[in-house]
């Protein structure tokens, strides 16, 4: 039987060989099933950017009830936690150069007193930098919580704020009083959004090493000639290497997605249809990338660093790590050409928002687009350097 | 077998494992021009800071008042209001495509609460997706709206601030991203050079037969794994001054502590991770299985659980754990201390003591694994 001018039954027998091949070996079917599964619950823990329990020294020379209660309103919100107490004020640096406490908190003299009197007492925030991201979040929160405690001790804001500031809920306080919402994912953690991500990444990881091994390991046996000398054509030989890893990767499509909703309580709110038809875009594009590079790998070694060389800046530019908007421009452009950047943002609406492709059409459309186009090439590229 | 270790032998191991590497050029690219790339890009890319957040106003109040507080979000530098919006309904298809971050919506009687010295609610709708920038978003505009309350007149007496928060950052003042990923990415670096390089040397033997004949000389096993560690710790070598050179020339990543130490420390880790990867390579004994162990053994924990990115004491208490047997965790500390706080051996004992234990065992595994096959 043919159809589009291959023919099945030797499809079919190509595909079976490649089969065995992979699954001879009992590891590589645990590192190919059961890797993804491990990486995702690893990772999906690691990767958070939330920051919780930042450890704080505190210095606290008032010794008052209000210095006590501003260090309670740090710890409070669990932001802070407070890791050791200082004697004197070499303490802090100390603690800060061991990295024993990231944050360093301060309390004057007279702290109370100031504040009774309605003047402006000051608290001294020292915050270790080397990470920044936590450096700014912690600052932030720091800055907020004792600005608020300021004002609700203060006895010239409570005259300032009279009677008419009572029983609204909120700061209390006179002014703009800002309410936030956070939709899609109302306690805003970092895991709920990342998970999709790491998904997006062992896919492109899992596609890419299938294919490329599955090619170079042929050649550098000296097999890939036997099966050039056989009566398959190259489309065959193409599509029947290639089709044993689309099932690959949509079973581990089908496993991630399961723990990634069982087990870290991803919401999946938009359809599997949708999710389906995307990755299938996706994972044809990681094929074609598998294939141009072992077209130009002759040993595993050398396959395995291009994918490398791809892999990495591919990850880094899809956003999943850090928003493609917050990159310089130019960087923003260049991660247009990236099949990850497209995955990642379909899969995050797909996951989060319930997006269908409605909404999605573009995203599919440039990974459908881009990954036709790779094989293409790859198909093209592979027939010459074979034949 | 001979039993003592002959310097002769041990230098034509490290002759033949050099000329491989240079007769593969994409080995050779990997290790010097990836680093190099590796350093440019993340140190441009990774950015944590949160600028020009797109945002949408649905201001129903349409006062004075109203339109002041939404020139303090434009002007604030962090906020681009890209919509003006007129009803409700126009608010859930932004945030679906992700036209914009944030919505704030000012109800109607916003001017007159204010004028009240009352709390005046005003709504911020937010993709909370992101959350990291999201809560980043949040901070912002809580700032803000604090400093417009702070100046608008309440009742002819403006809302004072009655605790000065005087806040310094050490060690990296401006809070560059940059700063903080230079460091660490010479461990990443390392861990990932290392074991992809290395992990395929002995399973490639292993796949072409030469390993019979590697054991039919008489070679012995420590001449072996040292003789193959060689060409790679020079390369590492290289990497670590170039890592350095390119972070202080393109980042002004500042180095305040001793290069020596960072050598020694540099060269520790780099043992461990090249006997780690000599030991997948060895028990894997197939390329393709190689190279996934790598990835998964040493890759992946190198770039998300030693710190590199991820802040570990934010993760839950098994992870970090976990995060105490991944070696890159050390190195990261280390590099941290002595590029950004200038710090010495009187503090970062625990991570040298740390990168030692890790190099013994990893050369120890590697020559254990060995053992086996070779005899």
């Amino acid at each position: 039987v043919t159809v589009l001018g291959l023919d099945l039954g030797r499809l079919v027998q190509l595909v079976r060989k490649e089969a065995r091949q992979t699954f001879r070996d009992p590891r590589a079917l645990r590192v190919i099933f059961m890797a993804p599964i491990l990486q995702l619950v690893i990772f999906g823990y690691a990767v958070t950017t939330d920051v919780k329990d930042a450890a704080m020294i505190v210095y606290d020379r008032d010794h008052t009830t209000e210095s006590r209660e501003l260090v309670q309103a740090l710890t409070a919100g669990g932001y802070f936690r407070v890791a050791s107490l200082a004697a004197k004020a070499e303490d802090l640096a100390d603690a800060l150069d061991h990295g024993r406490a990231i944050v360093a908190l301060e309390i004057p003299r007279g702290f109370q007193g100031h504040l009774a009197a309605g003047g402006r007492a000051s608290v001294q925030l020292l915050i270790d930098g080397t990470t920044s991201n936590t450096a700014t979040v912690a600052q932030a929160y720091a800055s907020q919580i004792i600005l608020r405690f300021g004002q609700q001790h203060s006895p010239l804001v409570a005259q300032t704020a009279g009677t008419g500031a009572q029983g609204h809920g909120g700061t209390g306080l006179p002014g703009v009083d800002l309410r936030v919402r956070a939709w899609y994912n109302p306690n805003l953690e970092s895991r709920v959004y990342n998970v999709p991500g790491v998904v997006c990444n062992l896919m492109m990881l899992m596609a890419l090493l299938l294919t490329t091994l599955a090619v170079v390991r042929e050649r550098e046996l000296g097999t890939l000639e036997q099966l050039m000398v056989s009566p398959l054509t190259p489309g065959e030989l193409i599509v029947g290497k290639t089709l044993p890893v689309v099932g690959i990767a949509l079973v581990d499509l089908a496993l991630i997605t399961t723990v990634a909703t069982l087990w870290f309580a991803i919401p999946l709110r938009g359809t599997l249809a949708t999710l389906g038809l995307t990755s299938l875009a996706y994972i044809v594009c990681g094929l074609g990338i598998g294939l141009l590079i072992s077209t130009v790998s002759s040993t595993t070694q050398e396959a395995f660093m291009t994918m490398f060389m791809f892999f990495l800046p591919a990850m880094i530019f899809s956003g999943f790590f850090f928003p493609v908007e917050n990159m310089p421009v130019f960087f923003q452009y260049l991660t247009l050409l990236d099949p990850v950047r497209y995955y990642v943002e379909a899969v995050r609406a797909i996951f989060l928002k319930g997006a269908g492709l409605a909404v999605l059409w573009p995203d599919v459309l440039v990974l459908t687009l881009m990954g036709g186009g790779i094989l293409w090439f790859a198909a093209r590229r592979f027939h010459k350097t074979t034949a | 077998m001979t039993a003592r270790l002959s310097a002769g032998r041990l230098w034509a191991m490290a002759r033949k494992e050099w000329l491989h590497i240079r007769r593969d050029s994409r080995s050779l690219a990997m290790a010097f021009a990836v680093p190099a790339a590796m350093v440019v890009l993340f140190g441009y890319v990774i950015t944590f800071d949160v600028r020009d957040i797109r945002m949408a106003v649905l201001d129903q109040s349409n006062t004075t008042q109203s339109r002041d507080l939404v020139d303090a979000f434009r002007s604030s530098g962090y906020f681009r209001v890209a919509r003006q919006l007129t009803s409700d309904d126009q608010i859930s298809p932004l945030l679906v495509r992700g036209t914009v971050r944030l919505v704030l919506v000012i109800p109607p009687d916003f001017a007159r609460h204010l004028a009240a010295a009352e709390p005046a609610p005003v709504q911020a709708l937010l993709d909370g997706g992101d959350a990291n920038t999201a809560s980043i978003a949040i901070n912002y505009a809580q700032a803000i709206v604090t400093s417009y309350s702070a100046t608008a007149v309440l009742k002819g007496v403006p809302l004072p601030v009655p605790i000065a928060v005087d806040s310094r950052v050490w060690y990296n003042e401006d809070l560059k991203s940059s700063s903080m990923i230079v460091p660490g990415l010479m461990a990443a670096i390392m861990m990932i050079l290392s074991a992809l390089l290395t992990s395929l040397t002995i399973a490639r033997e292993w796949e072409r037969g030469t390993m019979e004949q590697l054991a039919a000389t008489p070679v012995h096993r420590l001449e072996v794994i040292l003789g193959k560690l060689l060409p790679y710790l020079g390369i590492g070598a290289v990497d670590i001054v170039l890592v350095a050179v390119v972070g202080g020339v393109v980042f002004a990543v500042p180095f305040r502590g001793s290069p020596a130490l960072l050598m020694v420390t540099g060269m520790l880790f780099l043992v461990g991770a090249q006997g780690l990867g000599m030991f997948i390579s060895a028990s894997a004994k197939s390329q393709f299985l190689a190279t996934q162990l790598a990835m998964i053994v040493t890759f992946l924990p190198a770039m998300l659980l030693s710190g590199l990115m991820f802040d570990i004491s934010s993760m839950p208490k098994v992870l970090q754990v976990i995060s105490l047997v991944v070696p890159a965790r050390y190195f990261i500390a280390a590099t941290r201390g002595i590029f950004l706080k200038g710090v010495g051996l009187e503090v970062l004992w625990g991570q040298a003591l740390g990168m030692l234990v890790f190099a013994l065992a990893g050369l120890g595994l590697a020559v254990h694994a060995f053992r086996k096959e070779i005899v």
